[in-house]
């Protein structure tokens, strides 16, 4: 590989722009500019430097920066794009997405959920983009922070003129006594933390040199942050599920491979209640008419011991009782178990009483778990009634059959054939709320409908994601990375003599403003004038 | 304990508005012999700083009053995000030291906290999902980050004022009007809502959803555009001069309406008074600040508030909505603008750095952000809607 040897002595990498060593301009176009373009220090990148191959072509397109903010751009425009109308995920349940946009928004649903943009944040398109905005932040990274190093490591003390002179901040002045004055400027300099180099008389003031690889730490944090989101797609990574649990109910966590038991002693329901709770809140109470206080889950969660022989009731220990609320997830192993939702007063039991129709007189009450329902219900003395069929969410279909439309028991309903012993062959009755069919003509018994029994439904989200920390790493990396590179500067300030003049130049990677009123303390007394700002001038004298 | 949080709250309002004032009398002050801020605008900060103290008198208060964080829906919201964009201007006018920062800075306040009141302002209950500790870290870091960022549109309108060009017809000139022209609106908005509210205004419709379902709606300003199908009840109201389908909410719509129309109204009375453009009446004030200042201000600020931006409306909120919702992250409107915000920032920062988008150019872009950061306040509460619309109501 060609190099660059700069008059100083220094070998530069080829593409270098100014001598990493002393500052002296070596690319040909830069020598006419009034001030240095100091972006990286004038090293040589990769990107700046290579345009042959494929590879480079591919590398300098995602090391640009302009294509960096068009991929930022395009995705902040896309985004909001997906929040005109709901995701998918938010519509609720009524009906298929496919109509529902258009039912509720009109043609412009349609076309919205045509676009597919009713699942934009998981469309290739946006995957793709994403994607992309992670490699242009491992290419930009690289393409920068490698020479950036090199130059600021191998800087020397001794700039060149021609670098100093067209810095922004440059002032030359002959003060009465350069000794004195550079012991002074060096003490001042030194109280505001700035490290001192020294070297045939001149001086390099340095500080916050750290705040220049913010940048760069914060890029590697939100690459990290993004190789978490794409471990989600690991199998065994993430889990999201969610459980149904009956009050009294005993249930095996899913994902758990049979390991966890959750019992559900309890859900309960508060609302705020103007007469118990603070005053303050009566006037908002009364206008919102219900506010939800409290959802919570009574639970104990138990593992099991031991191997069991599938069929074979486990054996369980129990773990912890636990009060599951909103804010308050029950949290074992990998796993945690958050309150989501609940239903209330789901039917549980229907009682009935096996009754002759015409004197009224009962001969034995029953009682139905609508769960778990029996075949068949001895009322002793030769009187039973067996279930022939049940629906536990009973509709009639187009053809008129009774059918069910779940397994939750929200409508039920029964065909009993009740023996008696005056009817040993049986009557047969369907017994649904409210609705008695007698299909065989007139029964001389019925299941007389005597009470119900109701109980709360807890639903639990079961959470693993064992992403979690490489997230929290990835963002905590991040902000550190950030607060590095917004709440520090990187200052310096070079004193050099030069024919019996003092030359003073200062840069800062941003926050010219504290840069200008540091170097002002530092000199104040010491009879070097203060640098001038040359951009600022420009700019005065062209407005 | 909440009278006097309210009380408070007045107090820190009036103070605010007078605060720019003495800003802006400072610079009209023709006696400026010696370089740096003069008694007017030491007079101007001292009051800001009681005004923000009171403001935090009225935030204990109210906290101690609800047992909450009052930062729990969106009149307490948006009171938090004025009283920080008042303690954002201090910090940074403690380091820069620039009077004209206060007299955009402050009435921008202002507005915030005017409106704020536009939305119902009883102490109200947390819902089980706002019971947590993380509702005052989250929004209120959130709220800081933000105010922050808007101090740096303050600081690219000076700037905008100060280097658009009046005589000239130029998009420029016409953009920067725009966007006076949306502070009058707002203004506008206030003043038409705050004095129906005060008359006691109240028309009650019967009407049909888009579900088909009958329901009641409560107009508390004339309504021009009426709901699908509805009819008056409360006697001797406006008729609607227009229905509107079930789809849209002719409620807001009706608002929107009502705001822009009495600010087209304010805007044209001003434009008599001045007898020119507000960007050309505010000119004179931005005479004599230096155009590198204001720039660099406005770099600055985003700088700071975007670190805090991102921790209190990304990261935090991520936290939360772990221990919440199960999920660090659903594509919630709010969670989306809050990243749309983060992305648009970090491009400006992009831009500057490397692209060297300095000057107007950046100034632009801190417009632009702040319309975003409003966009995410008051559209994504009140129109898109979604896990945080409890915010809305």
């Amino acid at each position: 590989m060609k190099e660059v040897k700069c008059d100083c002595g220094h070998v530069n990498p080829i593409g270098t722009i100014l001598c990493e060593s002393c500052g002296k301009v070596l690319e040909e176009k830069e020598k006419d500019k009034k001030l240095l373009d100091m972006r990286y220090e004038g090293s040589a990148r990769r990107s700046q430097t290579y345009n042959k191959t494929i590879i480079d072509k591919i590398w300098n397109f995602f090391s640009s920066v302009k294509v960096g903010v068009w991929l930022i751009v395009i995705t902040l425009i896309a985004s909001a794009v997906g929040t005109i109308l709901p995701q998918e995920m938010y519509i609720p349940p009524i009906m298929p997405a496919e109509e529902y946009y258009e039912d509720q928004y009109g043609w412009i649903g349609k076309l919205y959920y045509d676009l597919g943009f009713h699942n934009l944040y998981s469309s290739w398109w946006y995957l793709i983009l994403i994607a992309s905005i992670g490699i242009s932040l491992v290419i930009c990274s690289l393409d920068r922070v490698v020479p950036l190093y090199r130059a600021l490591k191998k800087q020397k003390v001794s700039r060149h003129e021609s670098y100093l002179q067209r810095q922004r901040v440059f002032g030359a002045s002959q003060p009465e006594d350069t000794d004195k004055a550079f012991t002074m400027a060096k003490e001042k300099l030194k109280s505001k933390k700035y490290s001192i180099r020294e070297e045939n008389g001149n001086i390099l003031a340095e500080k916050g040199r750290f705040s220049r690889w913010g940048p760069y730490v914060n890029h590697v944090g939100l690459i990290i942050f993004l190789i978490g989101g794409m471990l989600r797609f690991v199998p065994g990574m993430y889990v999201d599920k969610i459980l149904w649990i009956r009050e009294g109910e005993t249930k095996v966590i899913p994902e758990t491979n049979g390991e966890y038991y959750l019992k559900n002693d309890g859900f309960i329901l508060e609302m705020y209640d103007k007469e118990k709770d603070k005053e303050v809140f009566g006037e908002a109470i009364d206008k919102a008419g219900m506010v939800a206080k409290n959802y919570q889950s009574n639970v104990t969660l138990y593992k099991k011991q031991g191997d069991t022989v599938a069929g074979e009731e486990a054996d369980l220990k129990k773990v912890k009782d636990y009060e599951i609320k909103v804010n308050k997830p029950l949290k074992f192993e990998n796993f945690a178990l958050y309150q989501v939702d609940y239903k209330l007063n789901e039917l549980n039991k229907m009682s009935f009483a096996l009754t002759n129709k015409k004197t009224g007189e009962e001969y034995g009450d029953l009682t139905v778990d609508l769960n778990h329902p029996q075949d068949e219900y001895d009322l002793g003395n030769g009187y039973k009634a067996e279930v022939v069929s049940y629906f536990p969410d009973f509709e009639f279909d187009e053809n008129g059959e009774p059918v069910t439309k779940s397994r939750i028991p929200n409508n039920p309903a029964f065909v009993f054939k009740m023996f008696t012993p005056d009817k040993p062959d049986g009557e047969i009755s369907f017994v649904a709320i409210r609705q008695t069919i007698e299909p065989f003509g007139d029964n001389e018994y019925k299941m007389a409908f005597k009470g119900i029994d109701t109980k709360n439904v807890s639903a639990l989200t079961v959470r693993k994601d064992l992403t979690l920390w490489i997230i929290a790493l990835g963002g905590v990396i991040f902000m550190i990375g950030v607060a590095q590179g917004s709440y520090w500067n990187h200052r310096r300030v070079w004193l050099r003599r030069v024919n019996g003049e003092v030359w003073v130049a200062g840069h800062t990677n941003k926050n010219w403003h504290g840069l200008k009123r540091e170097i002002e303390t530092a000199l104040d007394g010491t009879g070097i004038m203060m640098p001038e700002d040359q951009l600022q001038n420009q700019s005065e004298k062209k407005g | 304990m909440v009278t006097i949080s309210s009380n408070l709250l007045y107090t820190a309002f009036i103070l605010y508005l007078i605060a720019t004032v003495f800003f802006a009398g400072s610079i009209k002050d023709k006696n400026r012999t010696k370089k740096g801020p003069n008694r007017w605008a030491a007079i101007g900060l001292w009051i800001s700083i009681i005004g923000f103290a009171a403001q935090l008198g009225y935030f204990i208060t109210r906290w101690i009053a609800a047992g909450h964080a009052p930062v729990s829906n969106l009149f307490e919201f948006t009171t938090f995000f004025g009283m920080s964009l008042v303690g954002a201007f201090i910090v940074i006018y403690l380091i820069y030291k620039t009077p004209i920062l206060g007299v955009f800075t402050l009435p921008v306040a202002v507005l915030m906290i005017a409106y704020a009141s536009m939305f119902p302002r009883e102490v109200s209950p947390l819902i089980p999902a706002l019971q947590s500790d993380w509702l005052h870290i989250h929004v209120t870091t959130a709220a800081v980050g933000q105010a922050i960022l808007a101090v740096s549109f303050a600081a690219g309108l000076i700037y905008l004022v100060k280097s658009v060009d009046q005589t000239k017809q130029s998009k420029q000139r016409f953009w920067l009007e725009a966007v006076m022209f949306g502070l009058v609106c707002t203004l506008g908005f206030i003043i038409i809502s705050s004095s129906f509210s005060a008359s006691g205004y109240k028309a009650e419709f019967n009407w049909i959803d888009k579900n088909g379902q009958e329901d009641v709606l409560e107009y508390h300003l004339p309504a021009l555009t009426g709901p699908h199908e509805g009819q008056l009840i409360t006697e001797g109201k406006l008729e609607p001069l227009a229905e509107m389908p079930a789809i849209i909410n002719a409620k807001k719509l009706n608002t929107v309406i009502w705001s822009l129309a009495s600010g087209v109204i304010l805007y044209l009375a001003l434009r008599l008074i001045l007898r020119k453009r507000i960007g050309a009446a505010l000119q004179p004030l931005a005479k004599n600040i230096n155009l590198d200042l204001v720039d660099e201000i406005a770099y600055r600020s985003v700088l700071i508030g975007f670190p805090v931006f991102t921790l209190g409306a990304l990261i935090f909120a991520m936290i939360w909505a772990q221990i919440a919702w199960t999920r660090f992250w659903g594509w919630d409107p709010k969670e989306v603008w809050a990243l749309i915000t983060f992305l648009f920032y970090a491009a400006y920062l992009h831009l500057r750095l490397s692209k060297g988008w300095h000057g107007e150019k950046s100034a632009w872009l801190a417009v632009i952000g702040f319309i975003i950061i409003m966009f995410n306040l008051v559209a994504v509460n009140l129109v898109i809607a979604g896990l945080h619309s409890y915010a809305g109501s």
